[in-house]
């Protein structure tokens, strides 16, 4: 067992043992005990689409609970982003400490947004973080069609919290990672063999229905998510 | 924050229900909110076959989580424990309260933000914390709203569903500072924010629940909208899940089938804007995330529900709340007047096992019976046939192998015995019930015309001039 609790260090190992011990003593049936056929029945709803189709679905999904989408390709989304980062009066923009993305956006040395990177551990920047910076960019592992969400996977250089404080969140997504639903991506991707501190679905602005059954976007999370489509090198929106 | 938390005991059962019936605001309050719900949820299942095939692969699953509990549970703990997650039992809410406490005194914590637990009213969490002198802190707006009133959550899933946006604006302008009145929602969730990602920054422990937890994985799953949730488990240098042992699933590939049935069932989304895996705490190297992260599993009566074969289907549920949603009863009385942490049909078969059977009874005899509930039950618990049960036991003589729960017999009375046993003779011996019956028919003027409660809406009972024998002997040629 684990670092037993602290204040009920004596009581904790058998307050286990008590509750196993207890669940132990049921009859149970043989047929409550079959494994039930996950793949089986995913296998049956699951559509033959290709990308485009799969593209247009999670398109359709987002949209519809107030996530931006625009298409752009590998050569020209940080021009799409600067634009739409001009358009929405944004000052900053978070970036990863060492990604790809991040230093091609660096590599335009963009006159009004000033890029900010996710270099120091939390507790040294945490109020900047939460009171100065305005957007972020983040990239999508994958994604999942039927449900219009996309997969992120936080590491080192792309914390958790890029996806969260800032106010306005764009998401870099290429379109060939789109998975037709969640059991796909999860069995693709073989997430059963190791999944990484924090995996995260998300398929909008942060929102709630609180009051009154009263859609409201920006509640503790980002008001705005952005996505960037990019489409097969060479395509272009 | 210091308001006294309103307790009801469940013995005023009636009386709440009565007072509720007699406020024509709330009864309107929760007639539109079911409505819209009920909408909401339909729109998401147009597909009939679609939705009968997944709510029994959705049933299969949890049956099948459930039968392998004790081997489940020792394998997550194991998986956690491997990724660095503490693993915490507790068997009562006290034993919970205390090893969250436990924590908190050790890490000297001032503050704990919360995000939406069910669990954590179960066990009254903020009550425990606020008498240590820690502040415990709602951040699910609805939650927060209910906190800030001094109240509890009277639904599951949509906390202040009792109140409507005026009553909030009033609510906000006398108890927030600095806040004018004002009904714009946007408006009033735009303070709500403000307010509260100062604590986010600011709180030493972030509290939340859990949806559902992966054994082959060590994974806590977490579905919100908010993003509330997110912060309480990713700010705060510590986070501490709670949440009841039922709640685990053997595979991976068991959540995408529970996922879509709850945020269909639920609120009627297609998905929840956020569905959090956490697996660990912050690894070496990474940038956020909380150092400590610990579990706590509580039993809490759940134990007792597990040993009967009829009562675990209680246990399927994975907290959707569409029972109480589509409930004729619970749509006219609301959530708090049930008086348990859990309302509607789910908390009338649930809380008997947190509570006892002997203070929470009534709730099982409020109901008609009508099917609606185990009718949308997303993972087909069989609400109706669990209520009789739990009908009978209230009904079954102590110390015989009837009486199986906490609390059993206890709306067994000398009269209803007595009248009981009485109604057995007659109706066991063939000459006695021809007397019997013979008697009442003659009698039927005698009949008393207040008949109690059936009286209360309805024309008195009479038996007929002539009983069915008469009648038929009457026929012969």
């Amino acid at each position: 067992m684990s670092a037993a609790s602290e204040a009920t260090g004596a009581t904790a190992a058998s307050a286990r043992d008590s509750i196993l011990q207890r669940l132990r003593g049921a009859a149970v049936t043989r047929a409550d005990r079959r494994l039930p056929d996950v793949s089986g029945w995913y296998a049956g709803q699951r559509r033959n689409e290709d990308t485009a189709a799969r593209t247009s679905r999670l398109r359709t999904a987002l949209e519809a609970v107030k996530t931006e989408v625009h298409e752009c390709s590998t050569a020209d989304w940080p021009q799409v982003l600067l634009r739409l980062a001009t358009a929405k009066g944004l000052r900053n923009l978070l970036i990863g400490s060492d990604t790809p993305h991040g230093a091609q956006l660096e590599a335009l040395q963009p006159a009004n947004l000033s890029l900010v990177r996710y270099q120091e551990p939390i507790e040294s920047w945490r109020d900047t973080l939460f009171d100065q910076v305005d957007a972020s960019l983040t990239l999508a592992r994958s994604a999942i069609a039927e449900i219009g969400s996309l997969i992120l996977w936080p590491d080192a250089s792309e914390p958790r919290l890029m996806s969260l404080v800032p106010s306005v969140h764009f998401v870099l997504l290429d379109v060939e990672t789109i998975h037709s639903d969640f059991h796909a991506a999860m069995t693709a991707e073989a997430w059963s063999s190791g999944l990484p501190t924090n995996a995260l679905l998300i398929c909008g602005p942060s929102k709630t229905a609180d009051i009154q059954q009263t859609t409201a976007y920006g509640a503790h999370g980002p008001r705005e998510l952005v996505v960037l489509l990019r489409l097969a090198q060479g395509a272009s929106a | 924050m210091s308001k006294t938390i309103q307790i009801h005991p469940v013995e005023d059962f009636k009386e709440r229900t009565r007072s509720v019936l007699n406020d024509p605001g709330q009864r309107r309050n929760f007639r539109g909110a079911m409505d819209f719900l009920q909408a909401k949820r339909r729109a998401q299942f147009p597909d009939q076959n679609e939705l009968a095939g997944l709510r029994e692969l959705g049933a299969a699953i949890r049956r099948y989580s459930l039968a392998h509990l004790p081997q489940l549970l020792e394998q997550l703990e194991a998986r956690l424990v491997a990724n660095g997650i503490q693993v915490h039992w507790a068997q009562t809410p006290d034993e919970a309260n205390a090893i969250a406490l436990g924590i908190a005194q050790r890490v000297k914590a001032r503050s704990v933000i919360k995000g939406k637990s069910m669990v954590s009213e179960e066990i009254e969490f903020n009550h425990a914390m606020q008498a240590a002198g820690i502040e415990a802190m709602e951040s699910d707006m609805g939650e927060y709203i209910v906190q800030l009133a001094g109240e509890k959550p009277s639904h599951i899933i949509m906390p202040a569903i009792h109140k409507t946006k005026q009553e909030i604006a009033e609510l906000f302008a006398r108890e927030v500072p600095g806040v004018s009145y004002t009904e714009d929602v946007d408006a009033l969730i735009q303070i709500g924010r403000r307010v509260l990602r100062r604590k986010f920054a600011d709180a030493d422990i972030g509290l939340s629940g859990v949806n559902f937890m992966v054994a082959e994985t060590g994974t806590l799953c977490l579905v919100e909208n908010e993003g509330n949730g997110r912060m309480c488990t990713t700010v705060p240098r510590i986070h501490i899940a709670i949440t009841g042992i039922e709640k685990v699933v053997e595979k991976l590939e068991h959540v995408p089938p529970l996922f879509s049935l709850l945020s269909r069932s639920a609120t009627g989304q297609a998905v929840t804007t956020y569905f959090n895996l956490i697996s660990g705490p912050r690894k070496p190297g990474e940038k956020d995330g909380p150092d400590e992260v610990h579990l706590i599993l509580l039993d809490n009566g759940r134990t007792q529900a597990y040993a009967d074969a009829e009562l675990r289907a209680t246990l399927q549920c994975i907290r959707c709340g569409a029972c109480m949603n589509h409930c004729p009863v619970y749509a006219r009385i609301g959530g708090h007047a049930y008086g348990t942490t859990y309302p509607g049909p789910i908390g009338a078969i649930i809380s008997p096992h947190m509570l006892g059977l002997d203070s929470t009874y009534p709730l099982a005899f409020a109901s008609t019976l009508c099917g609606a509930c185990s009718e949308v039950c997303p993972v087909k618990i069989p609400i109706p046939e669990i209520l009789v049960r739990l009908r009978n036991e209230a009904q079954a003589r102590p110390d015989t192998e009837d009486a199986t729960l906490r609390g059993s017999g206890a709306a067994r009375t000398a009269t209803g015995t007595a009248v009981w046993s009485v109604w057995a003779q007659v109706y066991s011996r063939l000459g006695l019930y021809r007397l019997a019956s013979w008697f009442m028919s003659r009698g039927r003027a005698l009949s008393p015309t207040e008949q109690g409660a059936w009286t209360r809406s309805r024309t008195p009972l009479i038996p007929a001039p002539k009983r069915l024998r008469d009648l038929l002997k009457d026929r012969q040629p």
